[in-house]
C-alpha cells in the first residue's frame, strides 16, 4: 500500500506562519489536497491563518481541495497574490 | 500574437522597451501602463517594496494569460516587464504594452491583463519601511 510523498513549498506570509520554505508530507494514497492542506494546519499551525484566503497550485497550476495527489507532486501553498 | 515577457531584478528601462515597439500597418492603437510604487503604505511612508515570486508558475500563468487574451481580442502583440526584489518608491514595478488595430481593444486588453496579473500570478509584496 505505501504512501505517498508530497514536497509543499511555502511562499511570503505562508512561509513566515510556517516557519520553513519546505516540507514533505506522507499521504496514504488517493489523498487529496484538502486532506493535505489539514495535514498541514496540525503541522503549522500558524498556517491556519490563511485556511480561508490561500489558494494551491499542484505543480504550476492552480488545483481545487478535491485534487488527487500522486506520489512526487509539488505542491505550493499560495497566500492571496500582490503583483503590479 | 507576438508576446514578450520580462520578469527581471532590474530596473525596467521604459524608453528601451518603447524603443523597441513595432507596429504593423493594420494597427492603430499602442497602450501602456506602468505600474509605480507609490511612497505610503497605509497611510505611512515607505522606502520600496520587496517583490517575491514563485517565477516559474507566474511565467506559466502569464503565458496562459497571453493565450486567453489571443482568444477574446486581435490584438498583435503583448509585452510585459515585472520587476522582483527591492523596488524602491517612484520605481516602476510593472510595465504592460498591448498593440492592436484599435483602441477599445487595446484598452480592454491592457486592463484585464493587468487585473488577472494581480488576480492569478504568484507574485507578493512586502513594504520595506524606514528606520525612525
Amino acid at each position: 500500500m505505501g504512501t505517498v510523498q508530497i514536497r509543499v513549498y511555502f511562499f511570503s506570509r505562508g512561509r513566515e506562519l510556517a516557519g520553513c520554505a519546505e516540507a514533505v508530507e506522507s499521504m496514504p494514497p488517493g489523498s487529496c489536497v484538502k486532506e493535505l492542506l489539514e495535514k498541514l494546519f496540525r503541522r503549522f499551525p500558524k498556517l491556519a491563518e490563511l485556511r480561508k484566503s490561500l489558494r494551491v497550485a499542484v505543480g504550476l497550476d492552480y488545483q481545487g481541495g478535491d485534487c488527487v495527489l500522486k506520489d512526487g507532486d509539488e505542491v505550493s501553498i499560495l497566500p492571496p497574490t500582490q503583483g503590479g | 500574437m507576438q508576446s514578450e515577457l520580462t520578469l527581471t531584478l532590474e530596473p525596467i528601462d521604459e524608453a528601451a522597451w518603447l524603443a523597441r515597439r513595432a507596429m504593423g500597418r493594420e494597427m492603430g492603437a499602442a497602450v501602456c501602463f506602468s505600474g509605480v510604487v507609490r511612497g505610503t503604505e497605509g497611510g505611512g511612508a515607505i522606502a520600496a517594496l520587496e517583490y517575491e515570486a514563485f517565477e516559474r508558475m507566474a511565467r506559466h500563468q502569464i503565458e496562459l494569460l497571453f493565450r486567453r487574451v489571443e482568444e477574446r481580442w486581435p490584438v498583435q502583440s503583448v509585452r510585459v516587464a515585472h520587476r522582483l526584489g527591492r523596488v524602491g518608491a517612484g520605481e516602476t514595478a510593472l510595465w504592460v504594452e498591448v498593440i492592436a488595430p484599435h483602441r477599445r481593444e487595446a484598452f480592454a486588453a491592457c486592463q484585464f491583463i493587468i487585473d488577472e496579473m494581480k488576480r492569478a500570478v504568484p507574485i507578493w509584496k512586502k513594504p520595506l519601511t524606514f528606520c525612525l
